[in-house]
């Protein structure tokens, strides 16, 4: 019996690692803006969504994760074979165009959470995609795992600032679980935001090619979906202290609008310069961290779909196509964050319309991939989790729409 | 040109035309049957009368083939029906994985190219290459929006990269179906097996199991030696038990040891009992060693005779182990406890008089290096660089030699450091 459960904590510690990544990644520059600007306007009443949020994300990773442990493919492969190439580029293509504002999005978190500490953008930026460039570039992809994994605990910065600030537990505790609805166009906003951010769609892929890159096979899958279960929970939890450190810090004293992260940080100074530094150290933190994963993962499931050799473990000779699109989505994404003038906001707008309209597409295309019982044979979707997924994909279409449809008026307004 | 050729995206969507040259219908898919031909299209299947029923066009019922359509010299089709014998082009070939046997790589066929030829007055295509790379993307995505001329003439720029369908191999998982459609596994069993290893390792289960199951057992051992411990594991924990075992027969006992150790208890005794007496007793006997001492790292095969021996009768017992031949650098001489007395670099037998015993090949200054089974690994380590050893001989508890471990072993410890 203790035997067994050993080596059920065996087991978990060696997959542990794709599913808590791609979570940890989820709450990036955006992520955490867009749970900042909650928590300081709103306060405590947001907080209810992040047991849905949750319940939605393990939905959908979880069949990401299962489907690259039962066929051994990314999500790219099995699109290319199943869909064909038409489809695959048509996405791919979406895909790269909003991962590119992404990055960008969080090379300005990087520059941004620096300058708090008075350290210059031409400086910061440069060093920065520089060093992502390298990491990948030089590593293995267990080493490069290892630091991932490392970045990932920097979250707990977001805890420890939450605690710092002071902010009233039991109504953080009361909201949490009741759910408020107000018919103010602001705070439909920011829901729809909330959920919209949680879910993006190289996600799916990213948690795919490092499951099948790990080798996690069916038989290990029962410790794989705990992993990714707990990585999903682990993101909400960070969620919940950015939201409660910004209301028991902003919206406690004077609710507001704030411009972006580095506000947030801002306005935790009154309650003690840790309070401060933390949140400026976890919002750099994740910056970096998503400046990392995203080029990268993106490169992947590009050369996949199409084809091409791609991988960390094979040389600029070999994987040309990979390592050119993965240095010029650093260097892009980083470059225009160095333009004077450089119209930011808008991209990022923009990225959200992207995402928005590709979010659905690969998401249907998922469902019916875990579906196919030639692929899956006995580890298909149940009834009852089809009906959860497809509910899950309506739901989240439906709020990326309304996402859009509000982008698209910003845009019109910038 | 010297031959005219049709790309698989422009043969899809081509017309069909009757006799009096009215359309019938439009190419979906071409099935080659490798029993029959191993390149000729044995039929097309085309889509008519709404795009509802599938027709087989046989290669013998069309008269020409060129880029605006094909034109028939008989009209009497059959609809379609599933056939296990055809290998349909679109379906499963395009878009799917194969391997290169000459380049030694897992690549996506992104299109096909054919070659069309006359065979008694009709054309009839042949396959020649399967097209990967940039190329064929651009046909791919171009196809059915652009006039087929008009991407010719666009894709000139960029240059080709093609794989002779000769040197392409078919990923089939079902072995019944591999035989037929006639896919033999020769031409991957001639690669080098660190090849053919990284090439499995980038498949999918299903396929790597299916290949390693379906290879020559000896292949398959060789290949499975060059992988990782973990992705051994896998593909033996696939396999029944009995294909387990005669996989694990044929590699080093120290490695199958190593393989088995991977793996769960029960499996490995199910395996252990399929396996025949002589290298599973070997097998156990490394089993019970820790893996990161000098028992675990070491191999049970190594050549050994009595002190009393002759160099010829030692050369004869090199002769009976044909297997060691490759690698084998030392012949160990013992004595009837089977205690270790010399170590004789191989060498050595072939310079002296056959009559003369193997005592007299050691020389004074020999030192016998040696070590325990129960060594750590890392003094192994510092044992091998600092005598800049080839070989070296472990003793067990008795001070008998159970087995000996040798470079290799010790490159592949210091890579998985």
């Amino acid at each position: 019996m203790l035997r067994r459960l050993r080596h059920h904590v065996a087991v978990f510690f060696a997959v542990i690692g794709p599913g808590f990544i791609t979570a940890m990644v989820d709450n990036d520059a955006g992520g955490i803006f867009t749970y900042s600007q909650a928590g300081a306007k709103y306060g405590y009443l947001p907080l209810w969504t992040l047991a849905p949020i949750t319940l939605l994300l393990v939905v959908t990773q979880e069949m990401c994760a299962r489907m690259g442990a039962v066929t051994g493919k990314g999500l790219s492969d099995l699109i290319r074979e199943e869909f064909g190439l038409r489809t695959t580029f048509f996405i791919m293509a979406l895909l790269v165009m909003t991962n590119l504002t992404n990055v960008m999005a969080n090379f300005a978190g990087v520059a941004s959470s620096l300058e708090l500490f008075g350290i210059s953008r031409y400086l910061t930026v440069p060093a920065a995609a520089a060093g992502v460039w390298l990491l990948v570039v030089r590593g293995t992809y267990a080493r490069v795992e290892k630091v991932f994994l490392i970045a990932s605990s920097v979250y707990i910065c977001y805890i420890i600032s939450g605690v710092m600030v002071k902010p009233d537990w039991t109504q953080a505790a009361i909201y949490s679980v009741r759910p408020v609805l107000m018919l103010e166009p602001g705070y439909l906003t920011m829901l729809v935001g909330m959920v919209g951010t949680s879910v993006a769609p190289w996600m799916q892929f990213y948690l795919q090619a490092a499951v099948v890159e790990k080798g996690i096979s069916a038989k290990e899958y029962a410790e794989s979906r705990l992993e990714v279960i707990v990585g999903c929970i682990a993101m909400t939890v960070i969620a919940f202290f950015i939201i409660v450190a910004c209301a028991g810090a902003i919206h406690d004293v004077a609710p507001r609008d704030i411009q972006d992260a580095t506000d947030a940080a801002l306005g935790l100074r009154p309650f003690g310069q840790y309070a401060f530094l933390l949140f400026a150290i976890g919002l750099f933190n994740a910056s970096l961290f998503a400046a990392c994963i995203l080029p990268l993962s993106t490169a992947y499931t590009v050369c996949e779909g199409l084809g091409f050799e791609s991988g960390v473990n094979k040389g600029l000779r070999e994987a040309p196509v990979f390592y050119w699109l993965f240095t010029l989505l650093i260097v892009i994404g980083g470059g225009v964050i160095l333009l004077p003038g450089f119209p930011l906001v808008k991209m990022i707008l923009l990225s959200q319309v992207i995402n928005g309209a590709l979010l659905p597409l690969v998401l249907i295309y998922m469902i019916l991939l875990v579906n196919k019982d030639r692929l899956m044979k006995k580890w298909q979707n149940t009834r009852f989790y089809n009906v959860v997924g497809w509910t899950s994909v309506v739901i989240l279409t439906g709020l990326t729409v309304a996402l859009v449809i509000l982008s698209l008026r910003d845009l019109a307004g910038a | 040109m010297a031959e005219p050729i049709l790309y698989l995206t422009e043969l899809l969507g081509l017309k069909v035309y009757d006799l009096r040259k009215r359309p019938l219908g439009r190419v979906r898919d071409a099935v080659l049957v490798p029993r029959l031909h191993p390149v000729r299209v044995d039929r097309f299947l085309v889509a008519g009368g709404g795009g509802y029923a599938w027709l087989y066009v046989r290669h013998d019922q069309v008269a020409g083939i060129t880029l605006d359509g094909i034109w028939l010299c008989d009209e009497m089709l059959v609809p379609y029906h599933a056939d296990e014998y055809a290998l349909r082009l679109v379906r499963d070939v395009l878009d799917q994985q194969i391997i290169d046997a000459r380049g030694r790589k897992v690549v996506r066929v992104t299109d096909i190219t054919f070659g069309i030829r006359s065979e008694d007055g009709r054309d009839v295509l042949h396959v020649l290459e399967v097209d990967i790379g940039m190329r064929a993307v651009l046909r791919r995505l171009l196809q059915g929006w652009v006039p087929r001329r008009w991407v010719r003439r666009l894709q000139v720029r960029i240059p080709p990269n093609s794989i002779r369908w000769e040197l392409c191999n078919i990923v089939e998982p079902d072995p019944q179906r591999r035989l037929r459609l006639n896919i033999t596994m020769e031409p991957l069993e001639q690669m080098h097996p660190a090849d053919l290893a990284d090439i499995v390792e980038e498949l999918s289960p299903e396929d790597r199991e299916a290949i390693i199951e379906a290879i020559d057992t000896e292949v398959a051992a060789e290949a499975l030696s060059e992988m990782d411990p973990e992705t051994q594991a896998r593909i033996i924990e696939s396999l029944d038990a009995g294909k387990a075992a005669d996989i694990l027969e044929e590699m080093a006992p120290d490695e199958a040891a190593d393989v088995l150790a991977e793996l769960e208890e029960e499996t490995t005794e199910e395996i252990l009992e399929e396996m025949e007496s002589a290298p599973k007793a070997e097998v156990e006997e490394l089993l019970e060693y820790d893996e990161d001492t000098a028992g675990g790292l070491m191999n049970t095969e190594f050549l050994a005779v009595h002190e009393e021996a002759t160099v010829a009768d030692a050369i004869d017992a090199l002769r009976m182990r044909k297997d060691l031949v490759d690698t084998v650098n030392t012949i160990f001489v013992t004595d009837t406890d089977d205690r270790l007395r010399a170590a004789i670099p191989i060498a050595r037998l072939f310079l002296a008089k056959p009559s003369s015993p193997v005592s007299e090949l050691v020389r004074p200054d020999d030192e016998i290096i040696q070590t325990s089974t129960d060594t750590p690994a890392s003094r192994v380590l510092e044992l091998f660089d600092k005598y800049n050893l080839l070989t070296l001989p472990v003793m067990d508890d008795e001070q008998r030699l159970a087995g000996v471990i040798t470079a290799d072993d010790i490159i592949a410890v210091l890579r998985n450091r």
